[in-house]
């Protein structure tokens, strides 16, 4: 108790403390806000809820991990872990996301479970259970007297991850394939009458989600470390944010991404880094709990 | 037919007293076997029979573990004390203690899970569909985070129980006979209930929700009393494996959602959702499955097993007892015969 | 005061920008049959669904047997005995006719050690002797999520009567039912009201059911209540016919 006081009164009495959290959080934040995206748009273009969401991430991670040990040049990494996990995304689409889309919710979201324990157990059959990173060997910045330390590397993680946003936005307002899917999105039986194939749109957007994860991944371990089963917390990030922001809300998912990395780090600066997951959870249920007292004061459920 | 099905339950029964005299060896296979069908059977009361698919259900189990422990340990010694020595040798416990802590242990571990089940409940159950899912995933996943950064019930590195007065061979069957109670009464306290009044409404919520609010049924109240009653014995079960493992810790024994968690689940669907059967089948086919694979597919065995979980709910949703119904309905008295009612009624 | 059983003043909703119901106000009288129509999106419904409590009021009172009931949940006021039928039948799919029946009998009589027993003898033969009512016995042992649309409608109109409710919103009961059926469950609402005592309160579109039954009836236009009274009031009334026309 006296340790988290001690840490609350270190941010007042060194209210630069904040600024590093805030600039942790953000960076944090934008690689989850990458993963949300990408399971706002599965959501609500196929009404899958991918519960293994974090595990595409992490594999996109020792995607590029794997490259790094056999002498590629690490920022390779991030476009080959997307053009990879684009594939893994098409054939994990055709075996298994294929075949619930049309069935109720849960299923999708205990399939997905299944594929999140076995994804997580077969990285840690061909790479260990080790915790892993790459390492870009570039220098770190300091600032106001060395309080707060900014790693090139990370800088270079955030500019990587806004081109990725940004190239998603582009590519989903001004392409052919965008406007499908986000006609799918709307009404997928009015899209097929117009002419849209939308099993193929479907494929599509899974692997493109699949492959924002991978890169995202790539993107994580150049910056922190990884390892197979980190896979979960990411998914449920991912969820605390769509839940937050709602479908369909581009802008409120990169908001709520980035106040959830924000959060994340002030919990973990506060209560110690030993409560980094239950912090993660924790919001997941505070922003349920939010959600549903709005619900009930209009008489409705959480649905 | 009522001849037949009264063979088949003494001849189930007998297997249960039989069974662990019989195959020696497996002792602890087959207690777990019961841990199974006791978890299976609970999840379907809310699950199958009620609509509500927790993911979460394996909080009840490890917080049941907890709460056995803490009394039973807090009877005779002081709990920070005990904890902080980890099962350093100087803390022995008498016949009596040991009995006593572990009948007032998992009895109050049972009482204590009902009690908490209501308490989440009253907040989760506004959450539908993946709402309702993800929302117990999250209470089962934030109990194991926060009791393994809680010192006073020994943090991370969980409990140690003493051992077993007695010895190894007597241990086992002891712990066998004590989840075959409680499976069994699960099994006849289920059945009982789909029967009653209280089955209809769980299973008109699970139809039609909203209908069943304007027909005026008390829906909060029905899905708060399934849990509770879910949760009672899941908890017990809890209780019984803390002093069966002797040593548990949060994360991997207690609180294990990707294990225990999901594979009472997929029990259920592999078996047959919303029947009384379907989990009990499906707790017994997983087993198998899981201690085959255990023995022969060596490090892929949990690959196997999240094969499994995706083949199922993919391809066999229906499970078992789902095939058997589409496939003989007459066995299961569905037919638009005049004779049928009076049997019913 | 006493013989007015649903009091509705002023009650108001919108959603959004929508503005579904505007200071509506209306008495529905113990023990007759209370009539309300109006076009297509007139808040006929919404009005039903403020009554029974689905969504809060954005203003107004609504007062069933002199108590407010605005601020209470859908299962409060349903165990009041004030029930709806949904305009979108809604049934338990999955059970067949009897269990649907079984499971609709009143709550609100019920203890709660009540649903640890089974259902009696008479419950079934009331269950019965409903679904003969509605013309339904030879159908109650399917699966009522493969009956008929009408059937489902007048399987949930037999539940309603299982529940025994005092007041019964009907939102309309013989869309989607066989015309040559439709004298028959006329006859069937009337005696429901007659013979078990039940004040009804009906949505329906087809004139010549409502302006045989009601002896007062409510026209809503645009969320609005246009007129009031007799059926033959009604019938005469050019607002009414004008709404009617203008909504085509
Ligand atoms: N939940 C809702 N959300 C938004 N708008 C709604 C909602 N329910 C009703 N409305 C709107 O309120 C208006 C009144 O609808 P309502 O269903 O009450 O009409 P109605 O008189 O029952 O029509 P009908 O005869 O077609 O059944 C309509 O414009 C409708 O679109
Ligand atoms: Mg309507």
């Amino acid at each position: 108790m006296d340790q988290i006081l001690g840490n609350i009164g270190l941010l007042f009495e060194f209210p630069v403390v904040n600024l590093k959290i805030v600039l942790d959080g953000i960076m944090v934040g934008a690689l989850f806000a990458l993963a949300a995206y990408g399971l706002a748009l599965v959501w609500g273009v196929m009404n899958v809820k991918n519960l293994a969401q974090g595990d595409f991430v992490i594999s996109g991670g020792y995607v590029s991990w794997y490259l790094v040990q056999n002498g590629f040049p690490a920022l390779l990494g991030v476009p080959i872990a997307f053009i990879v996990m684009w594939g893994i995304g098409w054939v994990v689409y055709k075996l298994v996301i294929s075949r619930v889309i049309e069935r109720d919710l849960f299923t999708s979201l205990l399939a997905t479970f299944g594929l999140a324990i076995m994804m997580a157990q077969i990285l840690n059959l061909l790479f260990g259970s080790d915790t892993q990173s790459v390492d870009l060997g570039y220098d770190v910045l300091y600032f106001f007297d060395g309080f707060i330390d900014v790693p090139i590397a990370k800088l270079i993680g955030v500019l990587m991850a806004s081109a990725l946003a940004a190239g998603v936005i582009i590519f989903m307002k001004s392409s052919r394939m965008g406007q499908a899917i986000r006609a799918t999105a709307q009404d997928a039986r009015a899209a097929r009458v117009m002419g849209i194939d939308t099993e193929k749109v479907y494929a599509f957007t899974f692997s493109l989600n699949s492959a924002i994860c991978g890169a995202a991944g790539a993107i994580i371990v150049m910056v922190w470390v990884i390892q197979p089963f980190y896979g979960i917390s990411y998914s449920i990030r991912a969820f605390v944010i769509v839940t937050a922001a709602g479908l369909g809300n581009l802008p409120g998912v990169i908001a709520a991404g980035l106040g959830i990395g924000a959060l994340e780090q002030y919990g973990a600066h506060i209560f110690g880094i030993g409560y980094q997951q239950a912090i993660a959870v924790m919001l997941l249920l505070l922003v349920l709990l939010v959600r549903l007292i709005q619900q009930r004061r209009n008489r409705q459920v959480l649905k | 037919m009522a001849k037949n099905k009264t063979i088949l339950y003494a001849a189930i029964l007998a297997f249960t007293f039989i069974a662990p005299f019989a195959f020696p060896a497996f002792g602890t296979q087959l207690a777990t076997l019961w841990l199974m069908i006791i978890v299976a059977l609970t999840w379907d009361m809310t699950g199958g029979q009620m609509g509500y698919n927790s993911l979460g259900n394996i909080f009840f189990y490890g917080t049941g573990m907890y709460v056995a422990a803490l009394i039973s340990i807090g009877m005779v010694y002081d709990i920070g004390d005990y904890t902080n020595a980890a099962g350093g040798g100087i803390y022995k416990f008498t016949d009596l203690q040991y009995f006593g802590g572990l009948a007032l242990g998992v009895l109050g571990a049972g009482l204590f899970c009902s009690v908490v089940a209501v308490v989440i409940g009253y907040l989760t159950f506004g959450l539908r569909g993946p709402y309702f899912a993800i929302g117990t995933l999250g209470v089962a996943i934030a109990a194991g985070e926060l009791v393994s950064n809680w010192d006073w019930v020994g943090g991370g590195q969980g409990i140690a129980l003493p051992v077993y007065p007695g010895d190894l061979d007597t241990g086992k069957i002891f712990f066998y006979f004590l989840f075959a109670a409680v499976g069994v009464s699960t099994f006849l306290f289920a059945k009982w209930l789909y029967g009653t009044r209280f089955g209809a409404a769980i299973n008109a919520i699970r139809d039609d929700e909203e209908k069943a609010d304007a027909m005026g049924i008390h829906t909060l109240r029905y899905k708060l009393y399934t849990w509770a009653m879910a949760a009672f014995f899941v908890g017990l079960a809890g209780g019984i494996s803390a002093f069966q493992l002797i040593h548990f810790e949060p994360l991997e024994s207690a609180y294990q959602t990707i294990n225990l968690g999901i594979f009472m689940v997929v029990c259920v669907l592999l078996g047959g959702k919303g029947t009384l059967w379907g989990p009990v089948i499906g707790a017994i086919l997983f087993h198998l499955f899981k201690e085959v694979t255990w023995n022969y597919l060596l490090g892929w065995q949990w690959v196997a097993l999240g094969a499994l979980i995706v083949v199922t709910v993919v391809y066999f949703q229906d499970g078992v007892m789902g095939y058997l119904m589409h496939r003989y309905p007459e066995l299961f008295g569905i037919k638009v015969d005049e004779k049928t009612r009076e049997e019913v009624a | 005061m006493s013989d007015i059983i649903i009091n509705v003043q002023n009650v108001s909703k919108s959603f959004g920008g929508v503005q579904a119901n505007t200071n509506v106000t209306m008495q529905v009288e113990t023990g007759g049959i209370t009539g309300l129509i109006g076009p297509n999106g007139s808040g006929k419904t919404t009005l039903f669904n403020s009554i029974v409590g689905y969504h809060p009021i954005d203003g107004g009172s609504i007062q069933f047997e002199g108590q407010e009931i605005s601020k209470l949940p859908v299962q409060q006021i349903a165990r009041r005995g004030l029930l709806r039928t949904f305009q979108q039948t809604r049934i338990y799919g999955a059970m067949n006719g009897i269990e649907n029946m079984l499971i609709s009998l009143p709550h609100r009589k019920m203890k709660i050690w009540d649903a640890l027993k089974t259902y009696t003898r008479e419950d079934y033969e009331r269950a019965d002797h409903l679904l003969e009512f509605v013309g339904l016995y030879e159908k109650r042992m399917l699966k009522s999520g493969d009956l008929s649309f009408g059937q489902q409608k007048l399987l949930e109109f037999a539940m309603a009567l299982m529940n025994e409710p005092t007041c019964l919103l009907l939102d309309e009961p013989t869309a989607g039912i066989n015309p040559t059926l439709i004298n028959g469950l006329i006859d069937r609402l009337k005696r429901a009201n007659t013979e078990f005592g039940i004040t009804l309160f009906v949505i329906e579109h087809n004139m010549r059911v409502i302006m045989n039954m009601a002896e007062t009836i409510y026209c809503l236009a645009h969320g609005e209540l246009l007129a009031q009274g007799t059926p033959d009031e009604i019938q005469n009334d050019q607002r009414v016919i004008d709404a009617y026309l203008g909504a085509h």
